[in-house]
């Protein structure tokens, strides 16, 4: 068996391919989990605002929600460009 | 009071019906008064699978509506008295279907039997909302595969978000990982991810686990649920299952390549009778 792996090459079993690719999916999954609907139009509304003054990428905006009992805070994360790439200068 | 199980996925095609029908006849066989309620409006299916296509009269709409009630709508089954089905409707689609109408028809179920089982349709959309909504326990099919993993995994964000237990800050519901169609000579290839692995991704307890099994297709083209044929691997897969369900504790079968003997060769014994 041993050999046989060896003559047909030392590829990378697609199984553990599959497990890693799942792995990150679903840990993106949960962050969004529980999140409310409209977050994923929030987040994209955000972008088109902050892109219309500073040039970001589609993956530079990150927010997220965090709640305990009477307090919500809305974290928005977004990096930006070093200077002089702005679209407004 | 009725325990209510919703077998469910996300993913299409994945087993859910056969595991609802098989479930079901289990729980039965074992004692249990159960009754397996279709929930896939527009497409049943469960009818054929437990074979008793040809007398469905009524269904799950025509209860809701008020155009029928329970006990006309509700089919006993064949083998087992203490089963029944009640199917979904063929020529409705699924906004037929309201939260109180389902409701109702629940809590009316509850009052006679010990289990009900809902057999979700495929999607994360309103009518696998409704199928799930009530639950007490949930029963995740999932095969070894990247979208059926995927798809539990969203079926989980559900359950724990968007049902009545998780809206009134009640006990979550359980939830239990149903493996199927698994092949263990493609997982010892490399070419199909492993039981562990996808326990380990979901992290929710393993109820089951059925092998991919030629008795599946022999089972539904008889209407006879699989777990009937209890020579049958996935029949006895499916028995382990109830089992555990019921809160046994039963040890894991099928997970390795089988190896069969010679003489289970020639008499054609195990899985493929
Ligand atoms: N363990 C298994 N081995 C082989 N075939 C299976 C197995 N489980 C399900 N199938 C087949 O997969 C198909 C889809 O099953 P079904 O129960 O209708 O899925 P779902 O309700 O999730 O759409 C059917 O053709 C069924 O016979
Ligand atoms: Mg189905």
């Amino acid at each position: 068996m041993r050999l046989l792996d060896f003559l047909k090459g030392e590829r990378k079993k697609s199984a553990s391919v599959a497990k890693e690719r799942l792995q990150i999916i679903v840990a993106h999954q949960r962050g969004h989990r529980g999140q409310p609907d409209y977050m994923p139009m929030l987040e994209q509304e955000l972008l088109a605002v902050i892109r219309r003054y500073v040039k970001v990428d589609q993956d530079a905006i990150n927010i997220s929600l965090d709640s305990d009992n009477d307090c919500s805070v809305l974290e928005l994360n977004v990096t930006l460009p070093n200077e002089g790439e702005t679209v407004k200068g | 009071m009725a325990k209510i199980i919703v077998v469910t996925s996300g993913k299409g095609g994945v087993g859910k019906t056969t595991s609802a029908a098989a479930i079901a006849t289990g729980l039965a066989l074992r004692g249990n008064k159960t009754v397996v309620i279709d929930f896939d409006v527009g497409l049943r299916n469960l009818d054929l699978i437990m074979g008793c296509e040809r007398r469905v009269v009524y269904d799950l709409v025509n209860v809701i509506q008020g155009e029928a009630g329970l006990k006309q709508a509700m089919i006993r089954d064949k083998r087992s008295e203490n089963l029944h089905i009640l199917p979904a409707s063929q020529t409705r689609d699924k906004d037929a279907l309201t939260l109180e109408g389902v409701e109702k028809v629940l809590m009316d179920l509850s009052e006679e039997f010990d289990y009900i089982i809902c057999d979700s349709p495929a999607g994360i959309e309103r009518g696998a909302q409704l199928a799930l909504y009530f639950a007490d326990e949930a029963v995740v099919v999932t095969n070894p595969e990247v979208s059926s993993v995927r798809d539990s995994d969203r079926i989980l964000g559900l359950l724990s978000s968007k049902s009545r237990r998780a809206e009134q800050n009640r006990e979550p519901i359980k939830e239990h990982l149903l493996v199927t169609r698994y092949n263990p000579n493609r997982v010892d290839d490399g070419d199909m991810l492993n039981l562990d692995d996808i326990r380990e991704i979901l992290a929710i307890d393993l109820v089951g686990l059925i092998p991919e099994s030629e008795a599946v297709l022999r089972a539904s083209n008889q209407g006879v649920p699989v777990i009937h044929d209890d020579k049958s691997d996935a029949g006895q897969a499916y028995a382990d299952t109830v089992s555990r369900l019921m809160g046994e504790d039963v040890p894991l079968r099928f997970q390795s390549v089988q190896k069969r003997g010679l003489i289970a060769r020639m008499f054609g014994g195990g899985g493929r009778r």
